[in-house]
């Protein structure tokens, strides 16, 4: 009975508490983590992880997953600084270039799947190593310095001197993921594919466009992630983007998103990406180095993952 | 091999809100062929799982030789020597015969496994069994039949003296069951005693010692096959008498000039040749036993699965029907067998199931109206009298007859003018039952027209003024007014004729 009770206020706060504890445990460690200035870092910090987390909530909903975002953080940085700098084209033309190309190997990952039945993990495995490939191709494994500064401001500048514009961005990615996922139809398809597609294509959805658009949210979000990198390290980076699968991942399943599919919901994953962000930042501050954070990272999206279903089989 | 002894004194079985298992006594003569026959949900397959060690009884006691048990596990049948041939195999495709029957009692040799005495051992095995079986072919390159000779195999391997088979002529073609029939004659002679389910009855009459039948979890009655005849085995299984609880108007026959569905040629891998029609304001009833095609047939009108070859025909306009979209824009409902698994969102709220369908056309830019949305589940819940603590609370946290009126809401709100009901009241309570009756009655007399599929012979009887049996995938008979009788439909289903019964046309 008493575990009972425990499950249902994690299951209702356990989002919210853990970010607290978090904070409050690197408050008391470190004092360079309590500065303003290293809020609107962390701010800054994961809003790429925020928005890529947007569009691949839609498709965790569906019952996939995307583990080709981090090679399309790279590839879409790398893009765009090649359009920009290297062609010379205007940046709205680049970017929209950069977003229909993302948005198009996001739909090869779908029609991988709805097609010829590949499931998601494989198909964005290969997916991860053919544009990590394309992404070294473009730039012969050198970064491209020299984006312009307008480029620049989408991933490092600051609204009133102090607000982070990307952080900007990822509240309206998310503003956008909540209307979708809580007030339109298509919403309403994703969590109903999601939760029993035999039930949902018998009620007339037609279930490989539903998939289709989750693969290509996954990826048109992430690529937008990859623009707001490219600009916040001034550079298109072909070599970055490796953890970022996992941060993404970690962070929607900390929100409450079943990886299974069916339940789950966008203002839970708001806070899973900054429990990841203060993690991620706390744990330089109080200086452990990358090793230590692999294995803390892992532990913490294993539990995740280990607390959803133990939920799931109580119910 | 010694004779023994199997008998169940007094069990019963209770499953949420069904008396499964009503004070059943059997015994079992050791080395007789024992059949159970009854309808779909008699008992017979949970007095099966009894005695493999599947399900515990919830009172009874089960007599071995001279051992009683209050309940089987799965490992004390085994140590009985109790085996069961599941219709779905227990075999791993992709390994050999000699490995599937040696799975996990491998002969050894030193760490390794004695692959030549496997063999052999596979050999003298189906020797004694009189048939031949390659022991190193893979399960995957053989046909079904002799997958169950393997699975028998198997059971003889472990020295099995009780083996249950349930239907196992299903799959099979006839001369495979004449080659399964020698070796359950086989067996029998070598003292095993057979729990043998099929509802074919000439099967029985032709195989068994002795047959009992049930109905609504009780034995009726054991006869011995030599004394007893088809027609006497079918009136025991029907037995039930229809009551009041069906709407006396729902059998008025609906308007035969108007068909407002035809069907033409259907074909399917599992279908052949189906032609009907389903006219204006009638309740049609398909029936058939389980696996003769029923649900195939609604599932491949409505562009569940796919058709071969058929022409579909609504409102004397030949329709296109490719995905169930396409029949829901040709203004067909399909309420489907499985509630949890085909028909219902357990774990979105009760509101979003009913309002699915609907759904995109309550949107403006793709923004749902949440007033709209609301006004068509408020209608729905007060129409149905769904019984819910809250149109936010998750559709599993409902009772299953509730659950059963959220589907029928979903399908509803689209005012689909023909509704196919399979399964409509599998596993609800009586009074939900009844609503659910004098909902299909209303939606007749509005001019709607509904086919019903139901394992329940009764029901289909107390609800349809014309039934289409199948039989094997194929259409058996019609049966209209008077000749509506379980009787009729038994017959019929289990591939008998009957002299005034045309096909339907």
């Amino acid at each position: 009975m008493k575990q009972m009770k425990w499950s249902a206020i994690y299951r209702k706060y356990g989002v919210f508490i853990i970010l607290v504890v978090e904070v409050l445990i690197f408050m008391l460690l470190s004092e360079n983590f309590r500065t303003l200035e290293n809020v609107m870092t962390i701010g800054r910090q994961v809003a790429s992880t925020g928005i890529a987390a947007v569009g691949a909530t839609f498709l965790m909903l569906t019952g996939g997953i995307d583990i080709s975002n981090g090679s399309m953080l790279a590839f879409s940085g790398v893009l765009a600084a090649l359009l920009s700098v290297n062609l010379g084209l205007p940046l709205p033309v680049a970017f929209v270039i950069t977003l229909l190309c993302g948005l198009g190997f996001g739909l090869i990952n779908g029609v991988a799947y709805t097609r010829f039945k590949v499931s998601p993990l494989i198909a964005t495995l290969a997916m991860q190593t053919i544009l990590k490939g394309i992404a070294y191709l473009l730039t012969s494994a050198k970064p491209i310095y020299g984006i312009a500064d307008a480029f620049k401001f989408i991933g490092q500048g600051y609204l009133f001197g102090f607000f982070p514009f990307p952080l900007l961005l990822m509240i309206i990615a998310f503003a956008f993921g909540f209307w979708v996922l809580d007030h339109t139809y298509i919403g309403r398809y994703i969590y109903a594919v999601g939760g029993n597609a035999e039930a949902a294509r018998l009620s007339g959805i037609n279930t490989n466009k539903v998939y289709m658009i989750a693969f290509g949210a996954s990826a048109l979000f992430a690529s937008i992630a990859g623009l707001m990198m490219a600009g916040r390290l001034g550079s298109g980076q072909p070599a970055i983007g490796t953890d970022f699968p996992m941060d993404v991942i970690t962070a929607i399943v900390l929100g409450g998103v079943s990886i299974n599919g069916g339940s789950g919901k966008i203002s839970g994953v708001l806070f899973g990406v900054f429990i990841m962000g203060v993690l991620s930042n706390g744990m330089i501050m109080v200086g452990l180095n990358d090793y230590w954070q692999w294995v803390i990272k892992g532990v913490v999206l294993l539990a995740a993952v280990a607390m959803s279903n133990v939920e799931v089989r109580k119910r | 091999m010694k004779q023994a002894s199997l008998s169940v004194e007094n069990i019963n079985k209770y499953f949420v809100g069904i008396h499964a298992l009503k004070d059943v006594s059997l015994t079992f003569v050791p080395g007789e062929v024992h059949a159970l026959l009854g309808e779909n949900g008699a008992g017979k397959s949970t007095l099966c799982k009894m005695l493999s060690g599947a399900s515990r009884p919830d009172s009874g006691v089960i007599r071995i030789d001279s051992r009683e048990y209050d309940g089987l596990t799965p490992n004390a049948a085994k140590a009985e020597g109790i085996g069961m041939i599941y219709q779905e195999f227990n075999l791993v495709p992709e390994m050999t015969v000699y490995e599937n029957l040696f799975l996990g009692k491998e002969i050894r040799k030193g760490l390794d496994v004695d692959r030549n005495a496997m063999i052999a051992r596979s050999k003298e095995l189906f020797a004694e069994l009189g048939v031949e079986v390659d022991p190193t072919k893979k399960i995957n390159e053989l046909s079904v039949a002799y997958c169950q000779l393997v699975e028998i195999g198997k059971s003889m391997l472990e020295k099995v003296r009780f083996l249950i088979m349930d239907e196992p002529t299903a799959p099979l073609t006839t001369q495979e069951v004449e080659a399964l029939f020698q070796l359950v004659r086989k067996l029998k002679s070598q003292n095993v005693t057979i729990i043998y389910i099929s509802h074919r009855i000439e099967e029985l009459l032709e195989l068994a010692d002795r047959v009992t039948i049930m109905r609504d979890g009780e034995v009726i009655q054991t006869l011995e096959t030599a004394r007893t005849n088809r027609a006497e085995l079918i009136r025991l299984m029907v037995g039930r008498e229809l009551g009041g609880e069906f709407p006396e108007s729902i059998r008025t026959p609906g308007n035969m000039e108007e068909p407002v569905l035809q069907v033409k040629n259907l074909n399917t891998r599992e279908l052949h040749d189906i032609s009907f029609s389903l006219y204006k304001g009638e309740v049609l009833g398909l029936a058939g036993l389980v696996g003769s095609g029923r649900s195939e047939i609604i599932r491949a009108i409505f562009g569940a699965d796919r058709r071969e070859t058929g022409e579909i025909t609504v409102n004397g306009r030949a329709v296109r029907i490719n995905t169930p979209r396409d029949a829901i824009e040709q203004g067909i409902a399909m309420i489907p067998e499985d509630r949890k698994r085909q028909g219902l969102h357990l774990e979105l709220p009760i509101a979003d199931n009913i309002s699915l369908i609907k759904i995109n056309a309550l949107s403006k830019l793709l923004t749902v109206s949440r007033p709209k949305e609301r006004a068509l589940i408020d209608r729905f819940i007060k129409a149905l009298s769904i019984k819910l603590a809250s149109p936010e609370a998750h559709a599993s946290s409902l009772s299953g007859g509730n659950q059963q009126k959220v589907v029928l809401s979903k399908w509803l709100s689209t005012e689909a003018d023909i509704l196919f009901l399979d399964e409509p009241t599998r596993g609800i309570d009586v009074g939900a039952k009844k609503e659910i009756y004098e909902l299909m009655d209303r939606l007749r007399a509005e001019g709607r027209s509904i086919i019903v599929i139901s394992s329940e012979m009764l029901e289909v009887v107390g609800l349809c003024s014309r039934v289409l049996v199948m039989c094997e995938g194929r259409l058996n008979g019609e049966l209209r007014g008077d000749q509506v009788t379980q009787e009729n439909i038994l017959e019929l289903a289990s591939g008998g004729t009957l002299p005034a019964v045309n096909i339907g046309s």
